[in-house]
C-alpha cells in the first residue's frame, strides 16, 4: 500500500497519513477497498477509453489526475487547519497596547515642553493655543472696526451635522487623562471662540475637535419607479421578520398573481393567516388586483416568512403611491419592521420566562 | 562631606548667596575656591569651564542689567501703586514709602535695588543653564506670562497648582525629573488672596524664588522679594519684558563666552 506523504503529491499540502496502525486496519481496509474498487472501475472505464498502457501512464501523471486525486484526499481526510476561517484573528498592536508617553526631558534634564511643570502639558497647551487664536480673532475684529469695515454678517463656521469631541476621544488625542471640569472648560473656551463673528479664519482648528454625526433620516427612502422593456412599471422591496428575509418584485398592470419561490402562494402558504398577511398591504390601499408579485423568501417559519413578505410588499408599493398614501401606510404600521425576536434563555430558569418547578421540600 | 556639597554648589545652582557674594570670596566658601585652584589634575576643558563659570562672578553687574530700566520707567508703569491701607501686610511696611488717601505707595528706591539684585540673580541662573519657572495665578495675565516663558525658552505655570508638583515630583512626573532651579512669582497670591502654595513648596525643596510682592503679600519666604504693583497691566508688561530681556541676554552671553573660550582653548586666537 502506498504511503500518502505530503511532499509526493504535486498540488497537495496534506499531512502524511500513517497507515501502518494495526487497530485501524479494518477501517483502513474498508477505505482501501472502496478506493481500490473505485480505482479498478476507473481503470476499467479508462481502459475502454485509453487502449494502451502508455496512454494510461500519461493519464496517471497528468495535472487533471493530480487535481482529481487532491480533491479525493481533501474529501477523505478533511483538515480544517489551513482553512481561512481557522486562522487566528489578531488585532493591530495599536489597538492592544495603549499609546504611552516617551520621556519628556532631554539629556541635560531640561523638559521639552514649556508647560511641562503644570503636569498636564498637552491639555494646557491646547487651551493656550485656543485662547491665542481667540485673541488674534478679536484683534482682527478691532482692526476692522477701526477701518470701519466691521459687519455682523461675516461667513460663519457650519456646525450642522457635527458634534464636539467626547472626553474619551480628547484624552486619546492628547495622550493624557483630563478631568470632567477640564473638559467642560475646554468646550466653554471653544464655544467662546465660535461666538466671535469673524471666527471663520480658525475653521480648520475648530473642525479638528469636531466629529461628523451619522445622518439618520426618519423619512422613508422611496425608490423611483423602474420600467422594463415592455414599458411595464415595476419595483422591488425587501423585508425581514425574526430570521426570515424576503424580497418582492412588484409589477404593475397585472392580475393579482403571486408566486413565492417559484410556487403559487396558495400552495406555499396553506394557512389562511399567512395569505391574509400578504394581502393586507394591497387590500389596505385598495389595489388588490393591480399588481403581479414574484417573491423569494428564506429563513424562519411560515409566520415570520409571511411577515417578512408583507413588509417587502409595503416597501415595494411606496414607489407607486403618493406622499399622503405613504403617510397613511406609515400610520397603519405597514412600514415599521417588527423588532420582536426570540428572547434568550436565562441561567437558573428553564426557558426565557419559565422557571424550574418549585418544590416545597 | 561639606567640601563635596559646596563644590557641587559652585557648579550647581542651589546656593544663591554664593552667586551674588562670589566675588567677595569671604567666609567658609573661600576654601572651595582655593581647593579648586590647587587641584593638581587640571585639564584644558575644566579650566575653560571654570573660567566660563567664574568670570561673571567677579563683577558686580556682569550682564549690565542696570541699563534695562530706571526709576522713571517704574513710575510710568505705575509700579509704586499698592493696595488700600486695610489690605496692608505687616511685613510689607518696611518697603512702603507711605500712604496717600488710604492707598499705600511702595518705595521705588528700594524697588530698584531689589529688582536689580533679582534680575542679576536670574541672569546668573540663566547663564548657567538653569531651569526657570514663571508662576502667576492671575488669570488676567496668564497668557502674557506663558508667552514670556515661551519667548525666553523657559517654563511657565499659570494654572491650578496640584499639591505635589514640587514635593512629590518623582510620582507626578516620573523618576529622574529635574526640578526648577529658580521660580519667579509674578504674583505671590492665588485667586482667593492666600499665599501661593508654590512659595512654601519651593522653600521646602530649597529652590530659590524671586517674587513680586504687592502691599498685601507676605515677603518672608521669598528669597528675592521685589516690592511692586502686580495688578496693573502696564506694570506686568514691564516686568515680563525685563525678565525676558534678562534671560535672553544671559543666554546670549553664555553662547558668546563658550565661543570665545572655546576658540582660545583651541589656540586659534592670539590672546587667550
Amino acid at each position: 500500500m502506498n504511503r500518502l506523504s505530503g511532499e509526493e503529491w504535486q498540488g497537495g499540502h496534506y499531512l502524511s497519513v500513517p497507515l501502518s496502525s494495526h487497530t485501524h486496519t479494518n477501517a483502513h481496509l474498508q477505505r482501501h477497498t472502496r478506493t481500490h474498487t473505485h480505482t479498478h472501475t476507473h481503470t476499467f472505464t479508462l481502459s475502454r477509453v485509453v487502449p494502451s498502457v502508455a496512454a494510461l501512464m500519461t493519464w496517471l501523471h497528468s495535472a487533471a489526475f493530480t487535481r482529481r486525486l487532491a480533491r479525493s484526499i481533501a474529501y477523505l481526510f478533511p483538515s480544517g487547519l489551513f482553512d481561512n476561517k481557522a486562522k487566528p484573528l489578531m488585532k493591530h498592536p495599536d489597538e492592544v497596547f495603549p499609546k504611552q508617553r516617551a520621556v519628556q526631558w532631554g539629556a541635560d534634564g531640561r523638559p521639552f515642553h514649556f508647560l511641562f511643570y503644570t503636569g498636564k502639558q498637552s491639555y494646557y497647551s491646547l487651551m493656550h493655543d485656543t485662547f491665542t487664536k481667540a485673541l488674534a480673532v478679536e484683534k482682527h475684529q478691532d482692526r476692522l472696526r477701526g477701518k470701519g469695515l466691521f459687519t455682523q454678517d461675516a461667513k460663519q463656521i457650519s456646525l450642522v451635522g457635527s458634534r464636539w469631541l467626547l472626553k474619551e476621544e480628547l484624552e486619546e488625542l492628547l495622550v493624557e487623562t483630563i478631568s470632567d471640569h477640564d473638559y467642560a472648560r475646554f468646550i466653554q473656551l471653544m464655544e467662546r471662540l465660535l461666538s466671535l463673528p469673524y471666527c471663520s479664519a480658525e475653521e480648520d482648528f475648530v473642525q479638528r475637535y469636531r466629529r461628523q454625526l451619522e445622518i439618520q433620516s426618519s423619512k422613508q427612502q422611496v425608490q423611483p419607479l423602474q420600467y422594463d422593456q415592455h414599458g411595464v412599471a415595476y419595483s422591488t422591496g425587501d423585508g425581514r421578520r425574526k430570521t426570515a428575509t424576503g424580497t418582492v418584485l412588484l409589477r404593475d398592470s397585472g392580475s393579482g398573481s403571486i408566486s413565492i419561490n417559484g410556487t403559487n402562494y396558495v400552495h406555499y402558504f396553506p394557512v389562511l393567516q399567512d395569505r391574509e398577511q400578504l394581502m393586507f398591504p394591497l387590500h389596505f390601499m385598495g389595489v388588490l388586483g393591480r399588481f403581479d408579485m414574484q417573491c423569494s423568501v428564506s429563513g424562519g417559519g411560515h409566520s415570520s416568512q409571511a411577515g417578512a413578505l408583507r413588509l417587502a410588499i409595503s416597501r415595494a408599493m411606496l414607489s407607486f403611491l403618493s406622499e399622503g398614501q405613504v403617510e397613511t401606510m406609515r400610520q397603519a404600521g405597514l412600514l415599521t419592521p417588527d423588532p420582536r425576536i426570540k428572547e434568550r434563555k436565562k441561567p437558573g430558569q428553564e426557558g426565557a420566562r419559565r422557571k424550574f418547578t418549585w418544590k416545597k421540600r | 562631606m561639606a567640601a563635596g556639597v559646596f563644590t557641587k554648589g559652585l557648579c550647581g545652582l542651589r546656593h544663591p548667596w554664593l552667586v551674588s557674594a562670589g566675588y567677595s570670596c569671604s567666609g567658609p566658601f573661600c576654601a572651595t575656591a582655593v581647593a579648586v585652584k590647587t587641584l593638581p589634575l587640571q585639564t584644558a576643558s575644566t579650566d575653560v569651564t571654570d573660567r566660563i563659570l567664574n568670570l561673571p562672578l567677579q563683577m558686580p553687574d556682569f550682564f549690565r542689567l542696570s541699563e534695562l530700566f530706571s526709576l522713571k520707567d517704574l513710575f510710568d508703569a505705575r509700579v509704586h501703586l499698592g493696595h488700600k491701607k486695610g489690605c496692608r501686610h505687616r511685613l510689607m511696611e518696611p518697603y512702603l514709602f507711605g500712604s496717600r488717601l488710604d492707598q499705600d505707595i511702595i518705595d521705588l528706591d528700594q524697588t530698584v535695588e531689589h529688582l536689580q539684585s533679582a534680575l542679576n540673580f536670574t541672569a546668573h541662573i540663566a547663564y548657567r543653564g538653569g531651569v526657570i519657572l514663571f508662576v502667576s495665578r492671575r488669570r488676567q495675565f496668564g497668557q502674557l506670562v506663558e508667552i514670556t516663558a515661551q519667548d525666553c525658552g523657559e517654563y511657565a505655570h499659570t494654572r491650578y497648582w496640584q499639591g505635589g508638583l514640587l514635593t512629590n515630583a518623582p510620582i507626578q512626573y516620573g523618576s529622574g525629573v529635574r526640578l526648577p532651579d529658580l521660580i519667579v512669582f509674578l504674583s505671590t497670591l492665588n485667586n482667593v488672596f492666600q499665599q501661593h502654595v508654590g512659595v512654601r513648596d519651593a522653600a521646602k525643596m530649597n529652590i530659590p524664588t524671586v517674587g513680586l510682592v504687592d502691599s498685601n503679600c507676605n515677603p518672608s519666604l521669598v528669597t528675592y522679594p521685589v516690592p511692586g504693583n502686580d495688578d496693573t497691566p502696564a506694570a506686568m508688561e514691564l516686568y515680563c519684558r525685563l525678565f525676558k530681556m534678562t534671560i535672553n541676554r544671559a543666554k546670549d552671553k553664555r553662547r558668546q563666552m563658550e565661543l570665545l573660550q572655546g576658540l582660545s582653548a583651541a589656540g586659534l586666537t592670539p590672546g587667550s
